[in-house]
């Protein structure tokens, strides 16, 4: 079971040549694996001795009173984010892909773009322009005549409906930019076949391109819902009882940390079943092998169809990026030219990046390791090491967080009784005290992606090419260093930049697991947000933005290139 | 174009590896403090309190979680003060036992003892209140009580954020301390009866939803109004609203603290205490009431001009403990009458 499903090959067709291997590759891999799932053991193992303590007495009334909906309103959340993520990602990336159309250059660049923008922050910007006394309603009483917000409907922003949309339309990428690659390339040949039978675009979509797209789409959605599981600032301020608000609740109001990790795990459970069902489902299917990069014959698209297919596209793009954005910069124009620029903006924004570039090039180094080792050793208990490992993802930022502070604090205090044996000093909290904490947190919470994408490039690397290698007298070294590696780019870049902005993003791990006087973007900005003045925060918000702009950039190029000339530069 | 960055990255990662090993001490000079307050609001405080004393402040502001951090990290914490706001959260970290006496005749003259622990391990600051804001049009009297809230004449007119926020799990949980579980639970019905839509939001959006017709009364703490006020963006909010100072049948208006705690393992206890004893000083208690709009706990410190606007507060006199005790059922009664559902 992994937090993303992936769809690497059988390993029983691959045991065999175990045999003709040196004997350090198993050893290591499963070292390998091993450090890995302890990453994840850590908070994991702390939040099942803090759920060990047990609270009986706040069962009967979590289940009498806050479970059922709770569980409910998650329920719907996710289905409906499901549903608008799937439709917004998986539809855009077939628009773009089957169809040529004015416009289509520029959504390639455009539809990605909302990967940038933590959802609290859309949130909060869709919050204040569309509740009663937003503009939008503003500029409805003074046309219609109405004089106040109680004489008329609306439809309200801050409901379930409202995050919704909002954090669909925000997390769409995820599906997105799955979707496109299996499009692009996988799909492709299958497509231009069923076409050749006289299927209509409609049908190949539904007949071939889905079905083919579906691990794809999977590994894109469970992204995307992990997301909004993990969310809190979003759908408290909409005011959304999720599960996961309510493992806050417990814990803060309710007085029981026990009962708080009990809901956390039983979350967790619940996911990882999921997600173990999905990958099940799909047992008997194959995706691996068509190395066909042809690109299918584009359909050329005029009039009144063009128009449709472009606003299909661009109606994503500009809730889930252009609206918000645009309002950030507005915001945070006026604000400068009133009251000048922070100056300690700067140094935040050193701080974050720093931080997110270290945390995703030791994410990458693990993750890679896992995935090799998983690849070149075909043992379960590797592959269950490296699953474990990736169902942090699925660990609320603040629940994780707390989890990882005792297990910190007893490393440091190993440390220390060493140091005060071999120096006589006291050196403190090294990791619980720095910005390691927050290094690990990062890595516990995101190496379920870079593994995830590496996991579906390897799978994308025929069996073959290894055996074939090996027959040549290839170690796994070079194996790995002149097969793997090279077709792996476009993967690890994948895997590096998602990461990397999520890193940029992170908000509640940082906050209660960052050093003393450090202060990142999103935490500069949630001190305005929880004053109730976030837009003082629109400048940090829209240099996340940008920030986190870059690499998705850096992305879109990589996956827009021909994927053809790519592969055999590759090769 | 990626080939050049990769010296940045490098660059980088030297930089990540510096700060980590520099962030994990502390120096004499310096006072650690962790707190909820907004580095924002509590900067300029911090500031002056470098330029009268010299003694470096070094932050670290959260939402939750402080206690179990400056439990988790036990005896080396770097934690000095730990500064709040909500009863319940200063009464949390005693329980949580990181906290140890504070012991000061000079504070013990300038703040009452209603807002200090009896044993010393924390003491009140500031304070606020929890208040409607009412729409100038539409509500024409200029005073109420908690308990008219449940009164059916207001069906369909209140707005108000989570019930589970910690400023109405405080403002509920006096309720139950006041008149008991069972009369409280009536009364939480009968809030959750009148209100226009389902809570959520802050308190600005409260206010926000009052002034444009949403609704005609929300609850919400004194200094968001006052922010609104002066700020030149969201004045019209405020120019729509007014503040009324409910109070309790029988009783005055449900305030809270904000306070500040003396960590176990402070091992900067001297710089410690001498923060704890400037913030209830003259200067402090000024930046409490004109900066963030407070009400300064210091006898004899004038509060903010536009909180004065909203009438002389008269705080309840229940103990604040007593507040913290039912903060439990508080989140209990929230839960089992659906409020927030």
């Amino acid at each position: 079971m992994s937090a993303i499903p992936s769809d690497l090959n059988d390993p029983a067709t691959r045991g065999a040549d175990l045999l003709r291997r040196p004997h350090w590759t198993p050893a290591a891999a499963t070292g390998i694996a091993l450090v890995i799932a302890a990453l994840l053991a850590l908070p994991l193992v702390s939040l099942l001795r803090i759920a060990a303590i047990g609270d009986a007495e706040i069962w009967p009334h979590l289940a009498a009173y806050v479970i059922p909906n709770a569980a409910a309103q998650t329920v719907l959340l996710l289905a409906g984010v499901a549903v608008v993520t799937t439709v917004a990602g998986a539809g855009a990336a077939w628009l773009v892909t089957t169809f040529r159309f004015p416009g289509r250059g520029i959504l390639l660049w455009l539809l990605p773009l909302p990967l940038a923008l933590p959802t609290y922050i859309a949130a909060y910007v869709y919050g204040d322009t569309l509740d009663a006394a937003g503009p939008l309603q503003s500029a409805l009483r003074a046309l219609f005549g109405w004089h106040a917000a109680s004489d008329y409907w609306f439809p309200p922003v801050r409901s379930l409906p409202g995050a919704i949309l909002i954090i669909g339309f925000v997390l769409y990428p995820y599906v997105y930019l799955a979707a496109r690659a299996m499009f692009q390339t996988q799909c492709a040949i299958f497509i231009d076949a069923a076409r050749a039978t006289g299927a209509s675009s409609a049908r190949a979509m539904r007949d071939i391109a889905l079905p083919l797209a579906r691990p794809a789409l999977a590994v894109g959605v469970a992204l995307a819902l992990l997301e909004t599981l993990n969310d809190i600032g979003a759908t408290e301020y909409l005011g959304v009882q999720t599960l996961t608000l309510s493992v806050f609740t417990t814990w803060l109001n309710r007085g029981s940390l026990p009962g708080a990790a009990q809901i956390a795990l039983a979350m967790l459970a619940i996911v990882a079943a999921l997600i173990a069902f999905e990958a099940y489902g799909r047992r008997h299917q194959r995706y691996q092998s068509v190395q066909d990069n042809r690109v299918t014959a584009p359909v050329v698209l005029h009039g009144g169809r063009a128009a449709l297919a472009l606003i299909a596209c661009l109606v994503p793009v500009a809730f889930g990026f252009l609206i918000p954005a645009g309002f950030l910069l507005r915001e945070a124009i006026l604000r400068s030219l009133r009251g000048g620029i922070d100056p300690a903006l700067l140094r935040h924004g050193v701080t974050t990046i720093t931080l997110a570039a270290n945390a995703t090039l030791v994410i990458l180094l693990l993750g890679l390791a896992a995935t090799l080792a998983r690849r070149l050793v075909p043992w379960r208990l590797i592959a269950g090491g490296v699953s474990i490992a990736t169902l942090g993802y699925a660990i609320p930022g603040t629940v994780l967080a707390l989890g990882l502070l005792g297990p910190l604090v007893a490393i440091d205090d190993t440390i220390n009784w060493l140091t005060l044996r071999v120096s006589g000093t006291n050196i403190g909290l090294i990791l619980a005290g720095s910005s390691a904490a927050l290094i690990i947190a990062y890595n516990v919470r995101f190496l379920a992606i870079a593994i995830g994408f590496m996991q579906a490039g390897l799978a994308r690397i025929p069996n073959e090419f290894d055996e074939v290698a090996r027959a040549c007298g290839a170690g796994p070294a070079r194996l790995v260093g002149d097969i793997h590696l090279p077709l792996l780019r476009p993967a690890l870049w994948g895997a590096a930049l998602l990461v990397f902005v999520d890193c940029l993003k992170e908000l509640p791990m940082t906050l209660l697991l960052r050093p003393l006087n450090t202060e990142t973007l999103s935490t500069y900005i949630y001190q305005f947000a929880s004053r109730g003045n976030f837009e003082d925060g629109a400048l940090a918000a829209l240099l996340i933005v940008s920030v986190g702009l870059l690499p998705v950039i850096r992305m879109v190029h990589l996956a827009e290139a021909n994927p053809a000339a790519r592969t055999k530069r590759g090769k | 174009m990626f080939a050049a960055a990769k010296p940045l990255v490098w660059a980088l990662v030297a930089l990540g590896a510096l700060t980590a090993a520099g962030g994990a001490f502390a120096q004499s000079g310096e006072v650690n403090v962790y707190t909820y307050r907004e580095t924002k609001l509590i900067q300029p405080l911090f500031d002056a309190f470098t330029k009268d004393t010299g003694v470096k402040v070094n932050i670290i502001s959260a939402s939750s979680g402080l206690e179990q951090r400056i439990k988790s990290e036990g005896e080396r914490s770097p934690a000095d003060v730990l500064l709040t706001v909500d009863i319940g959260r200063l009464e949390d970290a005693v329980r949580a036992g990181i906290t140890q006496p504070i012991v000061s005749p000079a504070l013990d003259k300038v703040v009452a003892a209603q807002y200090r622990d009896p044993e010393g391990h924390w003491a009140g600051i500031s304070l606020r209140a929890r208040v409607v804001y009412a729409s100038k049009e539409r509500v024409k009297q200029d005073s109420i009580t908690y308990e008219e809230l449940a009164d059916p004449k207001w069906k369909g007119k209140i707005c108000i954020r989570s019930g589970q926020h910690i400023y109405n799990n405080a403002l509920i949980a006096a309720f139950i301390a006041k008149h008991g579980e069972a009369k409280a639970e009536e009364w939480l019905r009968g809030v959750k009866a009148n209100l226009a839509q389902k809570p959520s939001g802050g308190d600005r959006e409260t206010a926000r939803d009052v002034a444009a017709g949403k609704c005609d009364l929300g609850i919400g703490n004194t200094y968001y109004w006052a922010l609104m006020a002066t700020s030149e963006a969201q004045k019209p909010w405020a120019d729509a609203t007014k503040v009324i100072l409910p109070t309790f049948d029988g009783g005055g208006t449900h305030v809270n603290v904000s306070g500040v705690a003396l960590a176990k393992y402070a091992p900067n206890k001297a710089n410690a205490m001498t923060l704890i004893e400037w913030l209830t000083g003259e200067k402090a208690q000024h930046i409490y009431a004109d900066v963030n709009y407070e009400y300064p706990l210091r006898t004899g410190v004038a509060v903010n001009p536009i909180i004065a606007g909203y009438g002389t507060l008269k705080p309840d006199t229940l103990e604040l403990s007593k507040v913290a005790v039912a903060k439990k059922a508080a989140a209990a009664l929230v839960d089992k009458v659906g409020f927030d559902n």
